[in-house]
């Protein structure tokens, strides 16, 4: 039939062409024109991959969206598909979006024509893989609405080579009509919300789209065409369908036509779907194996009411799909356990903190079973005494439990009953958990005076907290005629309750409610009394189908791979690391310079340049002798304690050379261990004492305690009992005092202070000099940093004088100190005795000091310059001859200023 | 006194004229580089800090004053909580598995963050601000060393932090609400023999997933002398790492970041457990402080200590 319609194609109102853009493929849009019988022009877009050309063409798949939904709906899925290399057509069904028409639910005059006509020209396409003539190699995927459309098209044209139908119906007189004792729709019990909610959203969508397109639509029907708007009017208003409607329904339902499928087909359907149940799926599936067609069958945990459900489970419909397609489209066979099973399904295990999603596990079995299950079934009996139930005029209130398209998560906290109007029986604690995957069953015995009774029979989870959960809000409806109105004269009737993968825990209890309302389905208006009862006197045994199945692997191995590759790695390289490390460090600790072994300290050539430029020390070469105290002297700025830092490794000379006995210093070079030293003031752990401060000092040392000399140490600290108390607790003299003798742990050959004697008073300034001069015996030395000349001169046998990070002298004290040549006059009138003293040749004041002036008499005679001044009216009252270390500091200081350009 | 123009003898020169100067030991004796600050040494210089002390009561007290708190009344059901979420608190008083999974919860998220930071990112800043590392360093304990040993020591902490936060919710838990079965709110209950290997399990996914905060905390530490700005700034990382999660338009992008896989230890109460995510977060945790910490190898041995 379809194949004598003659095509109208490429009446097309816009070619559009949309350049890939390196995307791997390009699309055309076009208005098609379809469907000779019932012309109707359709909104198409066709996505050409760049590996399918007329030399290399490439399957082709059709790809429909859902009731409500336009080709937009399926953009995503359609580039995945092309990505993947298929030539890939979408279109917006009749009565949809911007294609013409009016919506006759997958009619196969209309809609299933017009797809028909759409394989044609697909067929015309040279990038499409060709069976034949006028067969193109082809898919069709879709999901409800386009699921449907698929089988539909399947059945009436056999050019369809694969097929993956999502989330659809098998009878929709069903689906709409369910009766759960296998009554038929004729007596089905009208499943009103999701009915009004498809209804009400399309007209509406009709309504406004009329007035934008043009097209004509009602308030009334929409876009609905007239015998599908009847239909649902007249099933609307009484609850009930009529043998017309049923037939309406079942032609465009693929109960009509599943017996003639030959394509192989992927069923996939939602667990959370009150709309299509499981068992629309089960019946597809069952209708495809008498024809003998290839059928596998996935349950996931989206639907209708659960939306796309786990991330998981979406990832895992995707493969599965395009695995399907590469089988029957490509020829490809993928050897994946998972591809290769006929029945996969997912329950829910947990959830997601992170996207606050829930979870799936995949299970796996070799054979689909059906909602019987395989095996013997779990028995679990529920009790309890027969119950009067009312069911309420007007059905209202009523128990909700399910709203259309809400979501478990938002309906599982409303899910409630109405005191008088259900029964509940319930079974004792289950021992061990139990995995149902399939339809239960229960037995009922029910007593109505109208000898008709609606019931709604549900399976809930009851906790040991007594919380109740009714798995993904799943009902079913029965309706029963012939009832006694006593209830021990009822037979029991078996009601199939809807299929589940669903665990029951251990502890938990099956909880069987049998009510008279739900607001999901159209029930009696007029107020009645059952009596309902379980179906073997007080208990009733709950049937549980299961499938043995294994869980199916996800990428843990890869992953596991990965982290343990990765450890393994990092493992290997802290090992490398740390063996460098340590044969760079006896390297280092080997190499060195015999001849300096007896000196402590020599420095050479040494520079330091700061990061932000300033140059803090250049050019410094000095040498520290065994025995000797030497001064390293200096106003603030002359770059002393960036000399000490770079003696101690804290920080990298730029140039230049350190050597302590011998071997050149290097940050942490091991010969740093026979230096003790007070850098920049003390350094303690603040709430500890000071004794467990130099006992924790020493420890960190890793050196025996014996060789620390901790008594010898702490008396030259001093501290007597405060040594007990906490650092914090310490003045500033206390500190520098316990540095001191930090420094001397373990009497170190080379000793290096930084202006020790700050914050120290005089007796204890005095004691230190002695303590100083007694240490550097034995091949010691000391080296004192200050910038009190007075200090160093009376404590140091040598001194390095330093400005502004150069050397500017170095020597023994009393050579230093022979230099000078400065001479105090204690005058009157200074800046009068200044001016006279310029006016002197060889004779240069240096500096003004208290009531006096300091003045270089190189070439001159003291006698001379008294003569001078006195003759120019100035009183001299004392001459002092200045041969100390500070004048001589003075001196060459302002020599260095000199030099300077 | 050596002039300056002796420099041309040096070391290197040396070694290229092929003296082979090697000679005797350098260090004085029974110095050994590898035995300097041992970790013995610093687990005691750490506790003897009073804010080691607190952290660690405030692991044992913070179970004690939950379990007080639901004493006092029901958990109060937030309008907006997420459904799983509040299925959590509700369980929280059925099992003492459930309560410390409560505890981890309620204490993963910040103030573990907020502990292992303060181990990890004060351990180095602190000595420098106390004056204490030059004199460390100046042993010498090799820089190298120094970093290994604090930085095992400020992981040792916080591992017994975390462990004596679960110890002590498990206690608390068993003692209040008994030694009863793991329940999940999607997904099932396990025994309560089962439930604790999932607890622990649970535990050691939260010190794997804690590992980049510890890295980034290390990091600043060698970095700054200011304690409390490494252990601020590896709580700023966190929480701008955070932020970025609660960004969906991000889409797949936010896998990438360091916080994204912080809860994938739920994975441990679904039955059977699914374990991609916390192998995904570990690998991310394992990569992100690989990172950090050859940062801060790389960066504390040049680094010049001006402290």
């Amino acid at each position: 039939m379809i194949g004598l319609v003659v095509l109208s194609v490429l009446a097309a109102t816009v070619i559009g062409f949309v350049g890939g853009d390196g995307a791997g493929y390009r699309t055309e849009e076009r208005m098609l024109r379809v469907n000779a019988a019932d012309p109707v022009e359709l909104d198409t877009t066709l996505y050409v991959p760049g590996t399918a050309t007329p030399s290399n063409p490439a399957p082709a798949v059709l790809l429909s969206h859902g009731f409500g939904g336009t080709k937009a709906s399926v953009a995503a899925a359609a580039e995945e598909l092309a990505e993947h290399g298929y030539v890939v057509l979408t279109w917006t069904a009749r009565g949809f979006g911007r294609s013409g028409g009016r919506i006759h639910l997958n009619s196969p005059e209309h809609e299933v024509a017009d797809a028909a006509d759409l394989l044609d020209w697909v067929a015309s396409r040279p990038e499409v893989l060709s069976d034949g003539r006028g067969d193109p190699r082809v898919g069709v995927v879709g999901a409800s609405y386009g699921g449907a459309l698929a089988l539909l098209l399947a059945g009436y044209d056999d050019r369809v080579d694969a097929l993956v139908p999502q989330m659809t119906w098998h009878d929709l007189a069903a689906v709409f009509l369910p009766e759960a004792t296998g009554a038929g729709p004729a007596n089905g019990v009208f499943k009103r919300a999701w009915a009004g909610v498809f209804f009400g959203a399309v007209t509406g969508i009709g309504a406004e789209q009329g007035r934008l397109g043009g097209v004509s639509a009602d308030p009334e029907c929409g876009r609905f065409a007239a015998e599908i708007c009847r239909a649902y009017q007249e099933v609307a208003a009484t609850g009930r369908a009529s043998e017309q409607v049923i037939t309406l329904l079942r032609q465009r339902s693929p109960v009509s036509v599943v017996d003639r499928i030959t394509a192989p087909t992927l069923v996939v359907q939602g667990t959370a779907d009150t709309l299509f149940p499981l068992s629309e799926a089960d019946a597809i599936v069952q209708g495809l194996a008498r024809a003998g067609t290839p059928v596998a069958v996935t349950w996931a945990s989206g639907g209708h009411d659960g939306g796309e459900g786990a991330d998981t489970d979406t990832e895992r419909i995707r493969r599965l799909s395009l695995r399907w397609l590469d089988r029957y489209l490509w020829g490809v066979d993928d050897q994946a356990e998972e591809a290769l099973a006929a029945f996969t399904y997912s329950r829910v295990t947990g959830f997601d903190l992170n996207e606050g999603e829930l979870t799936t596990a995949t299970f796996q079995a070799s054979a689909y079973p059906g909602l019987d299950g395989e095996g013997t079934p779990h028995r679990v009996t529920v009790e309890g005494e027969p119950v009067q139930i009312a069911s309420p005029p007007g059905g209202t209130p009523a128990a909700l439990s399910s709203l259309p398209g809400a979501g478990p998560e938002v309906t599982s906290g409303l899910v409630v009953d109405i005191p008088g109007q259900y029964a509940r029986y319930l079974s004792a604690p289950l021992e061990t958990a139990l995995d149902v995957t399939g339809a239960p069953t229960v037995d009922i015995r029910v007593a109505s005076p109208t000898g008709e009774a609606v019931l709604f029979v549900k399976l809930y989870d009851v906790g040991p907290d007594g919380r109740s959960t009714l798995p993904n809000g799943q009902v079913a409806p029965v309706r029963l005629t012939g009832l006694p109105s006593e209830i021990t004269e009822a037979e029991p009737v078996t009601v199939t309750l809807p299929a589940l993968a669903y665990r029951f825990e251990a502890g938990h209890r099956l909880g069987v409610v049998i009510a008279t309302s739900d607001q999901a389905y159209a029930g009696p208006d007029d107020p009645r009394l059952y009596t309902v009862a379980l179906g073997a006197g007080d208990a009733a045994e709950v049937t549980l189908p299961q499938v043995p199945a294994t869980v199916v692997a996800g990428s843990e191995r890869v992953l596991w791979a990965v982290l343990v590759g990765l450890v393994v790695a990092l493992a290997g390289l802290v090992g490398v690391a740390s063996g460098v490390a340590r044969i760079r460090r006896r390297r280092v600790s080997r190499v060195g310079f015999p001849d300096y072994r007896e000196v402590p300290l020599v420095v050479r050539g040494l520079r330091k340049v700061y990061t932000d430029g300033f140059v803090a020390v250049d050019d410094l070469t000095f040498t520290v002798q065994p025995g000797r105290v030497v001064g390293l002297l200096g106003p603030n700025g002359a770059g002393k304690t960036t000399t000490l830092r770079m003696l101690l490794g804290l920080i990298r000379p730029t140039a230049g050379e350190i050597l302590v006995f011998g071997h050149p210093l290097t940050p942490g070079a091991p010969v740093l261990s026979r230096i003790g030293a007070l850098v920049e003031g003390p350094g303690f752990l603040p709430h500890l004492s000071g004794l467990d401060n130099l006992r924790l000092y020493w420890q960190a040392t890793g050196r025996p305690i014996s060789q620390a000399r901790l008594d010898e140490v702490l008396h030259i600290a001093g501290l007597g009992e405060a040594v007990h108390r906490k650092v914090r607790t310490y003045s500033h003299g206390m500190r520098q005092r316990l540095a001191i003798a930090q420094a001397m742990l373990g009497m170190p050959q080379l000793l290096i202070l930084d202006e020790p004697t700050d914050g120290l008073d005089p007796p204890q300034i005095a004691q230190m000099r002695q303590v100083l001069r007694r240490y550097a015996t034995d091949g010691r030395a000391v080296l004192v940093s200050s910038h009190l000349l007075a200090e160093v001169e009376q404590t140091c046998t040598d001194v390095v004088v330093m400005h502004r990070g150069t050397l500017v002298a170095a020597g023994p004290v009393a050579e230093i100190v022979g230099d000078s040549r400065t001479v105090l006059f204690g005058v009157s009138d200074v800046e009068a005795a200044e001016r006279v003293l310029r006016e002197l040749p060889g004779v240069r004041p240096v500096a003004r000091d208290a009531g006096g002036l300091i003045v270089d008499i190189d070439g001159a005679s003291r006698g001379e310059v008294v003569a001078a001044l006195v003759t120019s009216g100035i009183a001299v009252e004392r001459v002092v001859p200045r041969q100390r270390l500070e004048d001589a500091f003075l001196a060459l200081v302002a020599d260095g200023e000199e030099r300077r350009p | 006194m050596i002039a300056p123009s002796d420099r041309s003898n040096s070391a290197t020169d040396q070694r290229a004229a092929g003296m082979a100067p090697r000679f005797g030991d350098d260090a004085a004796p029974g110095y050994r580089a590898e035995a300097t600050l041992s970790i013995g040494l610093e687990i005691r210089r750490q506790l003897s800090r009073r804010r080691t002390k607190l952290m660690l009561g405030l692991m044992v007290v913070l179970p004690v004053v939950l379990y007080l708190a639901f004493q006092f009344g029901p958990a109060d059901e937030g309008e907006n909580a997420d459904e799983a979420l509040r299925g959590l608190v509700d369980l929280a008083t059925s099992s003492a598995a459930n309560f410390a999974v409560f505890t981890l919860l309620m204490s993963a998220s910040f103030l573990l963050v907020l502990v292992v930071a303060l181990f990890c990112g004060d351990t180095v800043a602190s000595e420098a601000s106390w004056g204490s590392l030059r004199y460390l360093l100046a042993i010498p304990v090799p820089r190298g060393r120094l970093l290994t040993v604090k930085l095992t020591v400020g992981l040792l902490y916080s591992a017994v932090a975390l462990v004596l936060l679960t110890g002590t919710a498990l206690v608390v838990g068993v003692l209040a609400f008994g030694w009863e079965p793991l329940r999940a709110p999607v997904g099932g209950e396990s025994p309560p023999g089962e439930g604790l290997v999932r607890v622990i399990a649970a535990a050691g996914y939260i010190a794997v997933a804690l590992l980049p905060v510890a890295s980034v905390a290390f990091f600043l530490s060698v970095s700054t002398d200011a304690p409390l700005g490494a252990v601020g700034g590896a709580i700023l990382f966190q929480i701008v790492s955070a932020i970025l999660e609660a960004i969906t338009a991000l889409g797949s992008l936010r896998s990438l970041l360091p916080t994204y896989y912080t809860d994938a230890w739920f994975g441990l109460l679904s039955d059977p457990i699914r374990i991609e995510d916390m192998l995904r977060g570990g690998i991310s945790a394992l990569v992100y402080s690989t990172i950090f910490l050859m940062l801060a190898w790389w960066r504390f041995p040049r680094k010049d200590v001006v402290s």
